[in-house]
């Protein structure tokens, strides 16, 4: 008898899980998007990505409008951080993996292997701004040099007034406070990037290694961009270093940053022009960059970071390669990097993005 | 010589047995005396905050309604009032956290929670817009809970029936002490094992029936256990009826002890599903990400309510935040209906039955 | 024709596990063994995964594992080490305890004995419900609601109370603090710890009560005498459920903490890390030395879950043995 009741259970069971099936739909009508999406060629097929997660929105926006586009195809990209996207590239899991940072060369024979005959290669698809967020109240505009930013983070400076930041900031009324600064909890390419500015400009101030990590004590660590960013709009005060993504969706104040050549503000534009002076350190067609963090034109926003699409001149298995090549030309083109700006990330420009392109073009 | 009754009929005298009590309204007049005091004394000593307040008055209704038991009733009395205002304050204690944060999940969830966040999925939906929602997460949970399920109950229930009907000797103690232990593992440890063990190891892909492994794990001694104490409630009049009859002892299990202990057993599964259905750690270890809709769990990358909640937070944005909160209340409304199902169950088996089986 | 007498022999032998059980019955009791021997298998594999996967890092240390308190795996050379994890992990899974269980047991005593059966059921019901809320939603409504209305407690504690060392602030900041994970902690295995009490206590026979309450006992004193120790092994099983859970939270205490990698006894000053906190910190960017390093900690927190079950399960069991129940 208790046989009919468990069969209806699992009648009652089945039937949900098929209603809820036919309820919901796995495409949502398309709403009309902003950008022209000119020159699709078109591949259908699903491919997976993963890694960095500072371009996370960025390939996010990417995919929505290749697929609104091209609806047989999908894109999946996780964000679970560089070290762990190239352990899925390695491991064949995915086609192509996003990198706050080139491949070093501890993980280059593998990922070589992985695209046997082919080689693995960077390339740099979507750039970032570092920007220096604060929240004090009345203080609309701050400019700091590299000495001083080190100086904070490193719990050297410790007061809103102290007459290091007043003297780079004549008529601002900078509050008798305690500087509260935040930084990265978790390991990021945000705070690689973040570092090896210091280290750059500022190794006097700055006796750490660079790394993913945040080497110095004091202040307060939280968990991701996000993380920092609600702490830096939940606490007076406070200063720390997050993408310009999340300073703009947050309404924060950013500073300034003068290299040396003038004060430059932290828009998509400036970084952008540090960008495209940076030096291709990667041979034939892998483009890994050595970025200028101590650039002194007046129009480069000095603290940058880039974003690789680390993926297979060919080897890839062939389902995979033709729509891994097609994506990666359309982010490459000139209307997926004009979405960039909108949602505060830098485009790639110059001599580096003709590289880009050239690079993509010959993916087999 | 006739002894005068009439005092002892008239008026008794009164009991040696029950002291003096309390009035009733002592309990009402400490709390207004306490509020008072405190809002009063807030002059001098500063503290004017809504919990500094309430602590200082606490510490005076203490004062005021237990000295005065004290005083009244003696010691014994007043230590059960004592006891009995410091049970009640641990509950509201208890109570005023977990409210606020079932409210908070209510407050900023309710706002986003619509069909169509239901019945969509986040294909195509930019970070930063409204709309989409998490269909593709909802069947991902529902599929990989069921697997889940679909592991570790029958594993589970057969320890058990092992542990109580059978076991005797070392095989016995060895299993049962495993399966105590196992209880502690952590969820990350788990994440960590199939991750290292099946994904690393074996390169089994990362999907839905990976998680469904890492899930069934913390799901097993909860289910085992759970069933050990259902079994152990059957009387065992039953089993002996059952054999004197001539039945083997394997259909004496199935046919007699097993149905009898059918409702323990269900409510016990379906807590352990409620309880694995929020982890999100193996999840993210386990799975790949997507945000459109796969109903294959054995392939593929599949979302799931948890892993939907983490993705939305990590984008930052305004709108990706209300769709997590969304995520978590849509998690405790499954869950809910998950513990009222259990309920209802338990209730329907043990009314039919009539036995007292809970 | 069978007789009564041959229905009883056959039973009996029925029923026997000697060489007269039948084929069914010795399917089903290899089954059911086999199902119980493939837990211990698990729990074996479990442990064997996590220790070959981690060996790599180990080897590959120039730090000593259990007494550096710096984590630096991918650095050339690579340094690491648990102490300041273990400190971290012990620390708040112990505040954590020390807030839960009076406050549990307190919930569960009221829920079975205090309150009536209607109240009691709809108490018990929102509480449980707490269980399912993912830890991550944990993690940010303690930020969002319970940090900024803690920095005044733990700032008067300071002022008040700051001569006891570990209540002392030297830094000026109450926010993202060791407590208040401690906090936050409690307050995610208060559900457990309070539903499993609750569990026994209703099983406390009702004879036993209702005689000390006919004998003149106080309602308390009725609670003490009898129906605590009658849930004493119970209670104590809630605890280490408790404390198991608290051991290995994970996305809620990554979230609160700064995440500094030193000891530091003041637990009102930002800081502190746990094992699953780290592993959820630093797993997305580890690399080739990093992710075995990382697996390393977590067989360690494996291990530390593993000996609080073992004990616990010896008290339980000489208590059960003492008492005579069960």
């Amino acid at each position: 008898m208790h046989f009919t009741h468990t069969a209806r259970f699992a009648a009652l069971g089945v039937a949900t899980v098929l209603t809820l099936s036919a309820c919901g739909s796995s495409n949502n009508a398309s709403s009309p998007s902003g950008s022209s999406t000119a020159n699709i060629s078109c591949v259908s097929g699903s491919i997976k990505a993963s890694g960095s997660t500072a371009q996370k929105n960025a390939i996010g926006e990417w995919i929505n409008a290749y697929q609104k586009a091209c609806t047989g195809a999908t894109i999946d990209y996780q964000a679970n951080g560089s070290g762990a996207g190239i352990t899925d590239f390695t491991n064949k899991q995915t086609s192509f993996a996003g990198s706050d940072s080139a491949l070093k060369a501890e993980n280059r024979p593998a990922a070589d292997a992985r695209c046997a005959p082919g080689t693995a290669i960077d390339i740099p698809m979507v750039g970032g701004a570092i920007t220096m967020a604060y929240n004090v109240q009345g203080l609309s505009s701050l400019t700091l040099t590299p000495k001083v930013i080190a100086q904070i983070f490193n719990n050297k400076i410790t007061k809103w007034n102290d007459k290091a930041i007043a003297d780079l900031n004549a008529g601002a009324t900078l509050p008798d406070q305690t500087i509260a600064s935040f930084h990265r909890s978790d390991s990021s390419g945000t705070t690689d990037n973040f570092s090896k500015y210091l280290k750059a400009t500022a190794a006097a101030d700055w006796p750490y290694e660079t790394g993913k990590d945040w080497p110095a004590s004091g202040g307060q660590g939280s968990k991701g961009n996000d993380g920092v960013t609600a702490s830096l709009t939940s606490t007076p005060n406070s200063i720390g270093y997050i993408e310009l993504s999340f300073a703009q969706d947050a309404k924060l104040s950013t500073a300034k940053v003068d290299n040396g050549g003038g004060a430059v503000e932290a828009t998509s534009q400036n970084a952008a022009n540090t960008i495209a002076a940076a030096t291709i350190t990667g041979t034939a067609s892998d483009l890994a960059l050595k970025l200028d963090y101590t650039i002194t034109k007046p129009d480069a926003y000095p603290i940058v970071l880039v974003t690789y699409e680390i993926t297979c001149t060919k080897g890839l298995p062939a389902d995979q390669a033709a729509l891994t090549k097609s994506f990666l030309t359309y982010t490459a083109g000139e209307s997926a990097q004009a979405i960039l700006i909108d949602l505060g990330y830098v485009p790639v420009t110059g001599l580096v993005s003709t590289k880009v392109k050239e690079a993509v073009a010959n993916l087999a | 010589m006739s002894v005068d009754i009439a005092p002892l009929v008239m008026s008794p005298p009164p009991s040696v047995l029950q002291g003096r009590r309390q009035p009733r309204w002592a309990l009402g007049a400490s709390v207004v005396i306490a509020v008072v005091i405190a809002l009063a004394s807030s002059v001098f000593t500063g503290i004017d905050g809504v919990a500094g307040t309430a602590v200082v008055a606490a510490i005076a209704f203490v004062v005021i309604y237990i000295g005065w038991s004290l005083r009244l009733e003696g010691r014994r009395h007043a230590t059960d009032r004592f006891a009995t205002t410091l049970i009640t304050t641990a509950l509201v204690c208890a109570l005023v956290p977990l409210v606020s944060v079932l409210w908070t999940v209510l407050e900023r969830g309710l706002a986003v929670l619509n069909l169509a966040f239901l019945t969509n999925s986040m294909r195509n939906v930019s970070a930063r817009s409204t709309g989409g929602g998490l269909f593709h997460a909802l069947i991902g949970t529902i599929e990989q809970v069921a697997l889940a399920s679909l592991v570790a109950v029958p594993i589970g229930v057969l320890t058990a029936i092992y542990l109580v009907e059978y076991g005797r000797g070392r095989a016995a103690t060895a299993i049962s002490f495993f399966v105590d232990v196992m209880v502690g593992v952590p969820s990350i440890v788990a994440g960590l094992f199939i991750f290292t063990g099946l994904v690393l190891t074996l390169g089994l892909p990362r999907s839905g029936l990976a998680a469904s492994f890492a899930l069934a794990i913390l799901m097993l001694p909860v289910v085992s256990r759970t069933t050990e104490e259902m079994l152990r409630v059957v009387p065992n009049d039953l089993r002996e009826a059952s054999y004197a009859l001539g039945i083997p002892k394997w259909r004496t299990i199935t046919k007699v002890v097993l149905p009898s202990a059918l409702a323990g057993i269900i409510t016990g599964a379906m807590l352990a599903v409620a309880r694995v259905t929020g982890e999100t750690a193996p999840l993210l270890l386990t799975t790949f990400l997507t945000q459109s809709v796969n109903t294959n769990p054995v392939e593929g990358p599949q979302a799931s309510i948890p892993t939907f909640v983490w993705d939305q937070i990590t984008s930052g944005t305004a709108a990706s935040l209300a769709r997590a909160w969304g995520g978590a209340l849509v998690l405790i409304l499954f869950v809910t209906v998950l513990y009222a199902t259990a309920r209802l169950v338990s209730w329907w088996f043990t009314g039919r039955r009539g036995m007292g089986v809970h | 024709m069978t007789t009564h007498g041959d229905l009883v022999a056959r039973g009996s032998r029925a029923a026997s596990t000697s060489s007269g059980e039948s084929l069914g019955d010795r399917v089903f009791r290899g089954l059911t063994l086999s199902a119980g021997l493939f837990m211990v298998t698990i729990m074996g594999a479990i442990a064997v995964f996590l220790v070959w996967r981690a060996v790599p890092a180990l080897n590959n240390n120039s730090g000593s594992f259990f007494t550096t308190t710096s984590w630096l795996p991918d650095q050339t050379p690579p340094i690491f080490g648990i102490a300041a994890l273990l400190f971290g992990t012990l620390m708040t899974a112990g505040l954590a305890l020390l807030l839960a269980v009076p406050v549990g047991v307190a919930v569960a005593l009221y829920v079975s004995h205090y309150a009536t059966p209607r109240i009691g059921k709809s108490l018990g019901f929102v509480v449980d419900l707490l269980a399912a809320v993912p830890s991550i939603i944990f993690g940010l409504w303690g930020l969002a609601v319970l940090m900024p209305n803690t920095g005044g407690l733990f700032k008067w504690l300071n002022d008040y109370l700051g001569f006891i060392p570990i209540l002392q602030n030297t830094t000026g900041i109450y926010t993202k603090s060791m407590l208040l994970a401690g906090v936050v902690l409690a307050i995610m295995i208060l559900p457990t710890v309070s539903s499993v009490s609750r569990e026994v206590l209703v099983q406390t026979p009702r004879m036993d009560v209702e005689a000390a309450l006919a004998v003149g006992a106080t309602k308390w004193e009725t609670m003490r005498m009898v129906v605590l120790p009658f849930g004493r092994p119970g209670i104590i099983s809630a605890a280490i459920l408790g404390l198991g859970r608290a051991l290995g939270e994970t996305i809620a205490v990554a979230i609160i903490l700064s995440a500094l990698f030193e000891i530091n006894w003041r637990i009102t000053e930002p800081g502190g890390n746990t094992f699953a906190a780290n592993i959820a910190l630093k797993w997305n960017e580890a690399g080739t030395n990093g992710i075995p390093a990382l697996v390393a900690s977590g067989l360690v927190l494996f291990l530390i879950t593993l000996a609080v079950n073992m004990v616990a399960r010896l008290i339980v069991q000489r208590r059960r043995t003492k008492e005579g129940t069960r």
